[in-house]
């Protein structure tokens, strides 16, 4: 019961802020929209297959959930720069509630948010099929691994230094070696491998693969990023239980 | 009857001693004041109380429940209002109420009825529906105490409930404090001297970690020989030192 309570606080707190909306829909859907006009407009067979909308729609869903990790991060961040983590952490919350409650609300937003996408996405052409369904579970491990990252950077970092790393840093690399925006074996070397120790390029393959219908390609991918997902989440509840016993 | 007992209480940071051998006693309905410079162990000492952080050595006694071995019990029966307001910035008065209400185990029902009552003490009717990060200083405050006192603590630590007010909103949260003198064991530090001579049956006087001297605003002016608490403090804070 104190573990909802303490969800549902966190939730009008995220859902209250008009970054959430801009950031977590608005965003997404702008670069959609954008990125399927200029693949329109370019002929057919000489732009690059990325930008078409059953590979494009899929890596701007992982994208916008790249945002997941901001929005924690500055809600820790900002409890505990106000001291509110502090009432709360004299209070009989336990480390497993804060834990849970920090993460539950996350994870319905995640689903709305791909469940958005991929509804805007039908207006460009994306064929409505039940692999949709589909595509926006296989999307929550991914929105494990950034509320994670969420948790850990706002256990540590101030609430300023929170909105440059997982605002700026962690979104745009998250993107560059995601797969979304250009092929990163193209790149080739260190890129490329990098790009394939991280679990956003995965992430991104699993999800074009749920769209596809290409069910066998789904879970090649999918270990990796279920693997990462379990290790930052354990390490962002390590690190936050460390902090409360620290303070 | 005993509210806090330390004994021997003490904490270590690296080399640096924050508390050192804390022996301190604090009675049922009592407003005890603990007063002391910067860096004298009032913070380190009401951490250590609330079980923000453990002692390095010794332990304290909340309504006889150890704060090392039955902190799940300590942390039910107090509640504490810190420096900063420490609201829920994006919620409401009453949401920030009833939320509070709700993770000390009351149902929904409950918590409303709570929250009902503190708006009604605090005279927050008029602000009740704002979000608190809208609120003005003395609101937070007003806020940040009813936050506090909705779980009916039996101990309440008030960490410098005055802090950044003017004189007309530190006045009136003076009147509040009065008002729950007796009602519950009150722990209030301050750097306000007027406000622990005003408000405490009883003040503590920290310096370096350790407590030099322990009476009524009346005994400490007597011990060191002066009518006036501020030269009072200085003398007694500057002789433990």
């Amino acid at each position: 019961m104190r573990v909802l309570t303490f969800a549902s606080r966190n939730t009008k707190e995220i859902t209250r802020d008009i970054m959430t909306s801009i950031f977590g829909i608005a965003f997404p859907i702008v670069l959609l929209l954008l990125l399927s006009l200029i693949n329109k407009s370019i002929p057919q067979g000489s732009g690059p297959d990325l930008f078409e909308i059953q590979k494009l729609a899929p890596g701007i869903t992982v994208f916008g959930l790249s945002f997941l990790s901001l929005f924690s991060s500055m809600l820790i961040a900002k409890d505990r720069t106000a001291s509110f983590v502090l009432r709360l952490f004299t209070s009989p919350l336990k480390p497993s509630d804060f834990i849970l409650g920090y993460t539950l609300p996350m994870l319905p937003m995640a689903l709305l948010q791909s469940a958005i996408c991929y509804v805007a996405a039908l207006f460009f052409g994306l064929e409505l099929s039940v692999n949709l369904l589909l595509a926006v579970v296989v999307n929550i491990p991914i929105a494990i691994v950034f509320i994670a990252l969420g948790l850990l950077f706002g256990s540590v970092l101030s609430e300023k230094a929170v909105g440059g790393v997982c605002g700026a840093l962690l979104t745009n690399l998250s993107a560059w070696f995601s797969n979304i925006w250009f092929d990163t074996s193209l790149v080739g070397g260190a890129f490329a491998k990098v790009a394939d120790l991280l679990p956003f390029s995965h992430a991104v393959n699993a999800a074009r693969a749920a769209v596809a219908g290409d069910f066998g390609a789904i879970f090649p991918d999918l270990w990796w990023v279920i693997g990462y997902a379990v290790v930052l989440l354990t390490a962002a509840i390590i690190i936050f239980s460390a902090k409360i016993k620290k303070n | 009857m005993e509210a806090i007992k330390t004994t021997d209480l003490t904490k270590k940071y690296k080399d640096k001693t924050a508390v050192k051998e804390l022996n301190l006693t604090v009675h049922q309905g009592e407003l005890y004041a603990l007063l002391g410079v910067n860096g004298a162990g009032k913070s380190t000492t009401i951490k250590m109380l609330s079980c923000l952080t453990q002692p390095t050595l010794g332990d304290a006694q909340l309504m006889g429940h150890s704060v090392i071995s039955d902190s799940a019990s300590v942390k039910s029966l107090m509640n504490v209002s810190p420096q900063e307001t420490a609201v829920a910035a994006k919620l409401s008065v009453r949401e920030n109420l009833e939320f509070i209400a709700r993770i000390y185990g009351r149902d929904k029902k409950d918590a409303r009825k709570k929250a009902d009552e503190m708006i009604e003490k605090f005279s927050m009717e008029e602000v009740q529906k704002s979000k608190a990060g809208t609120l003005s200083g003395g609101w937070q405050r007003h806020l940040s105490i009813a936050m506090a006192l909705i779980s009916d603590p039996e101990i309440l630590f008030l960490d410098e409930p005055t802090l950044g007010l003017d004189v007309l909103a530190r006045r009136e949260l003076w009147h509040l404090i009065e008002k729950l003198k007796g009602k519950m064991t009150i722990i209030l530090t301050t750097h306000y001297l007027e406000e622990a001579e005003s408000l405490s049956d009883r003040v503590g006087i920290m310096a370096h970690g350790k407590l030099c001297a322990e009476g009524t605003a009346e005994e400490l002016k007597k011990q060191a020989g002066t009518d006036d608490f501020e030269e009072a403090f200085i003398k007694l804070a500057g002789e433990g030192v």
